[in-house]
């Protein structure tokens, strides 16, 4: 029974979670809960607290690329991205999204370690897949450029975790050799980021699928498209 | 070099603390604040962690974390002020500047990638090519050093508060674990799934990631909890390859990051920063290829393992 209690952070978050309590306040609550359910001082448990929180830092290091975002903006990004797909007719936002989701993959491979949805998201992919489908349709109801939006961040997320483990030093290949040596297992960092391409391709294709999908939806609601009539039916 | 990748890193991390301590004096300044002492203390005791974090004792770290964690809980952060972006300016200059607009971003990208495989690594690759891009865009744009400082600001505010759940929920992940959960879940699970059945520990391991990742927002955190409660005993000692396990239970947790609201770094900073109307419209556009990915998960595990 005393063992089951040290799942009360889970709890906390869950319920935390479900009724929209502060997502920090949650977590830090979660984690003093299960430190003491586990007989950690409370003297040990803000040791370990504050050591385990500036050991992972890393994971916030994105913070330094905002202020070149913040003056690109201010300096007309998003405008120039409008102005370049308007001379791309051709492409569908579908299309267009499948195209930074095989960049993005590329990007993890190569260790690129971005933050895609202020790097690239906000100021450029989805204004640019905003810009196509206006390009084809005309003016689109709101709850089309919403959904536009939503694939867009959608895209970058497919692209991100998905692929990142196909570079060897990325954070979660070592992760996972870690844990196993730990446990008592050896494996090496190249056969894991070798084994993780097949789910970076598979994610290639549901992707580009389901880009497929959001294009048909939007030529069925649209028509073909405003560009000008094209042959009969 | 190692001596120097950290001292580096170090540094950037004292100028991310510098940019966050500059948001608290600018909020201090901002007289119709609407949470004006909060918001300053919430984002000076931040800057003080990720400036000074390591040359002080880690208790006081702990003890700067609760008292952000009381001020959020109290509603006392709020975001003030901004220096909006001037949609005809920004219109004008893309006409004048053109796609050298772009030259930044994507040399950040370059940059990162270039210094990624020195021997300074990934890490310091992305802080330096930071400041770089950012003194190029400078360059590109003319800016003056005063805009420069209220968009950093003004990113930061924007961003900044759901921007540093990912680092305290890695934090989370080393209490949980200094705790026990993973052997508490291990025990409890041994009841659900039939001994000696590698299909059933194979789907175990998986949900257990999706599921975990959901609860916890992060896929790192739930990796060594479920990795010693589930993935050894019930499919590692079973015979399943831990290469092959270990590779795809981490891509399997990603699953549940795409279906869960506490990853608030993918899916509601997004929505924040796309400013959209529902704040789960990216996780319900994820959803269905979330659902495939897991089935996709499982098959592999299965056929690949053993």
């Amino acid at each position: 029974m005393m063992e089951w209690l040290k799942l009360i952070g889970i709890l906390i978050i869950l319920v935390g979670f479900i009724f929209k309590f502060d997502t920090i306040a949650v977590v830090l609550i979660a984690a003093f809960a299960t430190a003491m359910v586990a007989g950690i001082s409370i003297v040990d448990f803000l040791e370990m607290l504050g050591e385990a929180f500036v050991a992972n830092r890393l994971v916030t290091l994105f913070l330094l690329t905002l202020p070149m975002i913040g003056i690109s903006e201010r300096f007309g990004l998003r405008q120039q991205a409008v102005i370049l797909i308007e001379k791309i007719k051709s492409l569908t936002p579908g299309r267009f999204m499948t195209l930074y989701l095989f960049i993005r993959e590329m990007a993890g491979a190569f260790s690129i370690r971005i933050q895609g949805h202020t790097q690239f998201i906000r100021p450029i992919v989805n204004p640019m897949a905003q810009a196509a489908a206006e390009n084809k349709y005309g003016e689109l109801e709101e709850e089309d450029v919403e959904k536009i939006k939503a694939l867009s961040a959608a895209n970058e997320n497919f692209g991100n975790f998905f692929a990142q483990n196909t570079f060897v030093a990325a954070s979660g290949v070592l992760l996972i050799v870690g844990t196993m040596e730990s446990l008592g297992y050896q494996v090496s960092a190249a056969a894991i980021a070798k084994m993780s391409i097949i789910v970076a391709v598979i994610i290639l294709l549901v992707g580009a699928g389901y880009n497929l999908l959001f294009d048909r939806k939007l030529a069925k609601k649209y028509g073909a498209g405003t560009a000008g009539p094209k042959e009969g039916k | 070099m190692e001596q120097l990748v950290s001292n580096l890193l170090e540094f950037f991390y004292i100028l991310i603390g510098l940019l966050l301590m500059t948001t608290a004096v600018r909020v201090l300044q901002d007289k119709t604040h609407p949470a004006r002492l909060g918001t300053a203390a919430f984002w000076l005791l931040l800057g003080i962690v990720f400036a000074f974090g390591n040359f002080i004792p880690a208790m006081v770290d702990g003890i700067m974390l609760l008292l952000i964690g009381v001020l959020t809980l109290f509603k006392q952060v709020k975001i003030g002020k901004l220096a909006v972006v001037d949609e005809e300016q920004a219109e004008a200059s893309a006409r004048k500047i053109g796609s050298w607009i772009f030259l930044p971003c994507i040399l950040l990208a370059v940059f990162a990638v270039i210094i990624a495989n020195t021997p300074l690594g990934g890490q310091v690759g992305i802080g330096l090519a930071s400041v770089l891009a950012l003194l190029i865009a400078m360059f590109i744009t003319k800016a003056k050093p005063k805009t420069v400082a209220d968009d950093a600001d003004r990113m930061i505010q924007q961003v900044g508060v759901s921007g540093i759940l990912p680092q305290l929920l890695a934090a989370l992940g080393v209490v949980f674990n200094a705790a026990g959960v993973g052997t508490v879940i291990s025990n409890g699970i041994s009841g659900f799934v039939p001994e000696g059945s590698r299909l059933a520990g194979v789907i175990a391991y998986c949900l257990g990631m999706v599921i975990f990742t959901m609860i916890m927002g992060n896929g790192f955190a739930a990796f060594t909890v479920i990795t010693a409660g589930i993935g050894v005993p019930f499919v590692i000692a079973q015979g399943g390859d831990p290469v092959v396990a270990g590779a795809l239970a981490m891509t399997a947790g990603f699953c549940g990051t795409l279906l869960t609201p506490m990853a608030a770094n993918f899916n509601a900073l997004p929505a924040a920063l796309l400013e959209m109307k529902d704040p789960n419209a990216v996780i319900k556009t994820q959803a269905p290829v979330a659902a495939v990915m897991i089935v996709v998960h499982i098959a592999l595990m299965y056929f690949l393992a053993f």
